[in-house]
């Protein structure tokens, strides 16, 4: 377990030599491929040995390795400290096993593309400081991991920069970060205020004697941690910088906007779970807001042409659910989803992936400029990716919840702890409500896609179509794994009603036993948990069912020709013009103030003229009253002279 | 009644003080001067009353004799006779006159000051001294005895003096 | 017996040669309101060399000298600039300005 610093290590080690390859603009594709990949499936090695290690071993508290002291300053002791511990050990193989997947992914499918080396070191650096996040042990630490994955996300969104959309859309998802950011460092300066400490130890010790339960303390400290998880983990507010974010190479979208960074927020919600126990508004809060967002984005993506936007809101939604697992206190719930979600959502990435690449080339061949990413340039895509189709079936079958596949046992966990909370307390049974709603909608829209894409008849061209096939081995192999754990992923956490063993809930247990301590989770019965399940299940087939009967493929134009949305579509297609409303709220506003302010007044006003140029015009000023004084007259000279010796001797005399 | 040698001391004081306010009023650079000697002549006798009679002596050979004669000859010698408007502006008067009496207040503490009781001599001790040693050999002893080697310098700054004097005098180098 | 006294007329003499080099603009008139002060001084450490010893009067004595040497060489720069400038007046005398 001590080389657990070698997981983070390693892929730092590859991006300062993929970074420096990149510098030298070097054109040699193969060595950046065996550093980048390879020192991926290294650290997922050694990730794998730390956590055999660690179940082996089975420590009852987290195990702290402290490397060197970092900020000492009077009472503020804070170390570069990395902690091994069963939530930390689920997270490290997620992000060094999905992200191995996704590395090797990308080797085909960036391939053409100049900037490979730079591609590269950027997705190292991310996963370094993922693995930095995940494996903190103090919330410094943490932060410093919170801080570089956004800074990664930037980089790589905004990675073929030469298009300003792309540059903007870097620069909005990292902008709305660090809104959440000042969230989370607002709740670390009012944690050791109040703990005295930032270790995870140490507060989660003390946190439930030094704060009441219920208390303002309590509640102002986890929701402006909860603010910092909107902005990761793109949760109303601050969540329209993810489909902007699509912007980047897909299996960028797949790692940072799917599996990983934007997972950041759950996690963190999981690992302060003590603190959200001691503040019951809170978790509703995170809840309610986590289910909100969850039927909110299912809404938008019933109308979405571009694929990844239609999988972008599909995250958002997804991650509500997740916020929703944290938030009851099913702590372990919640991780369940976050994994399964990985497994599934960056499968549909990369299968998005695999279909914009096949798009790519056959609009390549032809010389066209048409969208490779709208899905009414495409359909009828089964018979010339059949690989790619039947494994994103069984992503789209996962995510609507249907049994046996991973999502549906991850889902409904989230679903019945809802509805067991909301026995005690009402308001619980309007977000399971809004759950279900989102659910159905789930169903829906991913039918959708996968009909608009894969079946009926195909749009693309006549021309094209015979430049459409399979994307190679290196591309189809990671879907492969990924679908294998989409479809038992299920076995981490089959629940005990159906004769299951729960065994993510049992092994995330040292870390959950003190919320849960606090905060009594009631049972429900099995009836009624039968009852939720099988109402779950038939929201799912409702949804399928719907999206196959109402949706005529046949209708379809692609994209150049289509028709301009109405009604009801058109807001849903135009994202209920959220963005329009940020940007007439708060951008114009904030762009007049810098503007007309900031500039004009502060800047040039007040700093220029009154700072710089005033101490200049002051320095003449001293200068020619006191060149007076030099007159040449000797009479005047005396007279100050005198002044003088009236004034020291008045003094000396007394 | 006050002695003899108070009245004295007291009508010679006050002519100094007069003969100074005078000096420092008169239009005419040859009054002024005139003014000054008068002054010197009052101090010398102050200096006589003071048991310094070497010293009073000396003012009037050195002081009163020799430097205000060299006043009274440049004096002449630029002709400057019956100067007009030698004193400044009317602002000028008033700043000066303000500052003097400034200083004037700072200086009362002078009133009274004294050297501690520790270094002071017994009374009288001076004028034992004047007695036993003469009136010469009293200041003379110690010139040339503790004092040699500033009576030397001094000397030494004298013929300083008369180079200097002479050099920036002359027309033409 | 009488130091307090001489004390008191030594800084009215100061005073009064202070003010005369504030108030005149012959610079002759100025040395001889210099010489005033210098007189002052002179009164005081004989005032103090009838408590203090005899030391105060050798004081004098070298003040003298030097207030001597001092007249002859000040004297000669006041002919030179007039021989430059055909004035004593000391507000014509400002080459120092600026």
């Amino acid at each position: 377990m001590h080389l657990v610093w070698l997981v983070p290590l390693l892929p730092l080690a590859g991006f300062l030599l993929n970074g420096t390859l990149a510098l030298a603009k070097s054109r040699a594709k193969g060595i950046v491929s065996v550093i980048g990949v390879g020192t991926l499936l290294a650290a997922f090695g050694v990730a794998v040995y730390v956590v055999l290690d660690l179940a082996r071993t089975h420590p009852d508290a987290p195990v702290v390795f402290r490397y060197w002291d970092w900020i000492p300053v009077g009472t503020l002791q804070v170390s570069a400290a990395l902690q091994v511990d069963q939530l930390s050990a689920v997270m490290l193989l997620v992000v060094t096993g999905v992200g191995s997947l996704i590395h090797i992914f990308s080797v085909g499918y960036m391939h053409d593309d100049d900037g490979y080396a730079r591609y590269f070191a950027y997705l190292n650096l991310f996963v370094f400081f993922m693995l930095t996040l995940v494996l903190g042990a103090n919330f410094p630490v943490t932060f410093v991991g919170w801080e570089g994955v956004g800074l990664c996300s930037y980089l790589l969104i905004g990675f073929w920069f030469e298009e300003k959309v792309n540059a903007d859309a870097g620069k909005k998802a990292f902008i709305m970060n660090r809104i959440g950011d000042f969230g989370f460092l607002v709740a670390m300066f009012l944690i050791w205020q109040h703990t005295g400490s930032l270790d995870y130890t140490t507060v989660f010790a003390q946190a439930p004697t030094a704060l009441a339960m219920g208390g303002a303390v309590a509640t102002a400290i986890t929701l402006f941690l909860f603010l910092g998880c909107t902005g990761k983990s793109a949760q109303i507010p601050l969540y329209t910088w993810l489909p902007d974010a699509m912007a980047g190479p897909t299996p960028v979208s797949a790692l940072i906007h799917a599996a990983t960074m934007v997972t950041a927020g759950v996690f963190l919600v999981a690992r302060t779970n003590v603190l959200f126990a001691l503040a019951p508004l809170s978790q509703a809060v995170v809840a309610g807001v986590g289910a909100a967002t969850a039927l909110f984005a299912a809404t938008i993506a019933l109308k979405q042409w571009d694929i990844k936007r239609v999988l972008a809101y599909s995250t958002v939604s997804q991650l509500g659910y997740m916020f929703v697992g944290v938030g009851t206190g099913a702590m372990a719930a919640g991780i369940f989803h976050l994994a399964t979600h990985a497994f599934f959502k960056a499968l549909l990435f990369l299968g998005s992936g695999s279909v914009i690449h096949a798009m790519h080339h056959a609009y390549h061949a032809t010389h066209s400029h048409e969208d490779a990413q709208d899905m009414r340039n495409m359909g009828g895509l089964a018979r010339y990716l059949p690989w790619t189709c039947t494994l994103m079936w069984i992503a789209t079958l996962a995510i609507a919840g249907i049994p046996p596949f991973s999502g549906f046992f991850s889902k409904d966990e989230i679903l019945g702890a809802a509805f067991a909370r909301g026995t005690t307390q009402p308001v619980w049974y309007v977000f399971w409500a809004l759950g279900l709603g989102a659910a159905l909608l789930t169903a829906f829209y991913m039918t959708r896609m996968m009909l608009y894409t894969f079946h009926g008849p195909n749009r693309t061209g006549s021309r094209e179509e015979t430049h459409l096939h399979e994307a190679p081995a290196v591309m189809t192999g990671p879907l492969v794994v990924l679908g294998i754990l989409s479809l038992v992923g299920g076995a981490l956490n089959l629940p005990s009603l159906v004769g299951g063993a729960a065994w993510l809930e049992h092994w995330l247990e040292p870390i959950t036993a003190a919320g849960a301590a606090l905060v009594h989770l009631p049972e429900v019965a099995s009836s009624t948990a039968w009852t939720l399940i099988g109402t779950a299940v038939a929201i799912a087939i409702v949804g399928i069912v719907a999206a196959l009967r109402l949706l005529d493929l046949t209708s379809l134009v692609p994209a150049r020709s289509a028709p301009a949305e109405t009604g009801l579509g058109r807001i849903l297609n135009k994202k209920w013009y959220v963005d329009e409303l940020y940007d007439a709220c708060i951008v114009r506003p904030i762009m007049w103030f810098s503007r007309a302010v900031l500039w004009r007044v502060v800047d040039t006003g007040i700093i220029d003229g009154a700072g710089v140029n005033g101490a200049a015009a002051t320095s003449r000023i001293l200068g020619w009253l006191t060149s007076r004084l030099q007159t040449g007259e000797l009479g005047f000279y005396a007279v100050i002279f005198v002044i003088g010796v009236v004034v020291v001797l008045s003094r000396a005399l007394r | 009644m006050p002695s003899i040698l108070a009245v004295v001391y007291w009508a010679f004081a006050g002519l100094a003080v007069i003969a100074s306010a005078m000096c420092i009023t008169r239009r005419n650079p040859l009054a002024s001067a005139l003014w000054l000697v008068q002054t010197l002549f009052c101090v010398a006798v102050l200096f006589t009353i003071l048991h310094a009679p070497f010293i009073g002596v000396l003012q009037v050979l050195v002081y009163a004799g020799a430097i205000m004669v060299l006043f009274l000859f440049v004096i002449m010698l630029l002709n400057l006779g019956r100067s007009s408007g030698d004193l400044k502006g009317l602002v000028a008067c008033a700043v000066g006159t303000v500052l003097g009496v400034g200083l004037l207040l700072d200086l009362r503490p002078i009133a009274h000051a004294g050297p501690p009781d520790a270094i002071m001599l017994p009374a009288g001790a001076l004028d034992s001294m004047l007695v036993h040693q003469g009136v010469v050999g009293s200041v003379a002893g110690p010139l040339f005895d503790s004092y040699l080697v500033p009576f030397e310098i001094t000397s030494l700054l004298l013929t300083a003096a008369i180079v200097g004097a002479v050099v920036l005098a002359k027309r033409k180098l | 017996m009488f130091t307090g006294a001489t004390l008191v007329v030594s800084a009215v003499l100061f005073t009064i040669g202070t003010i005369g080099v504030l108030l005149r603009r012959n610079a002759i008139v100025i040395f001889m309101c210099v010489e005033l002060m210098l007189n002052a001084v002179n009164l005081t450490f004989v005032a103090f060399a009838e408590r203090l010893g005899v030391a105060g009067q050798i004081f004098v004595f070298f003040v003298m000298a030097v207030a001597a040497a001092e007249a002859a060489v000040g004297l000669a720069i006041i002919l030179a600039v007039y021989r430059h400038k055909e004035t004593v007046d000391l507000q014509h005398i400002n080459l120092l300005k600026g």
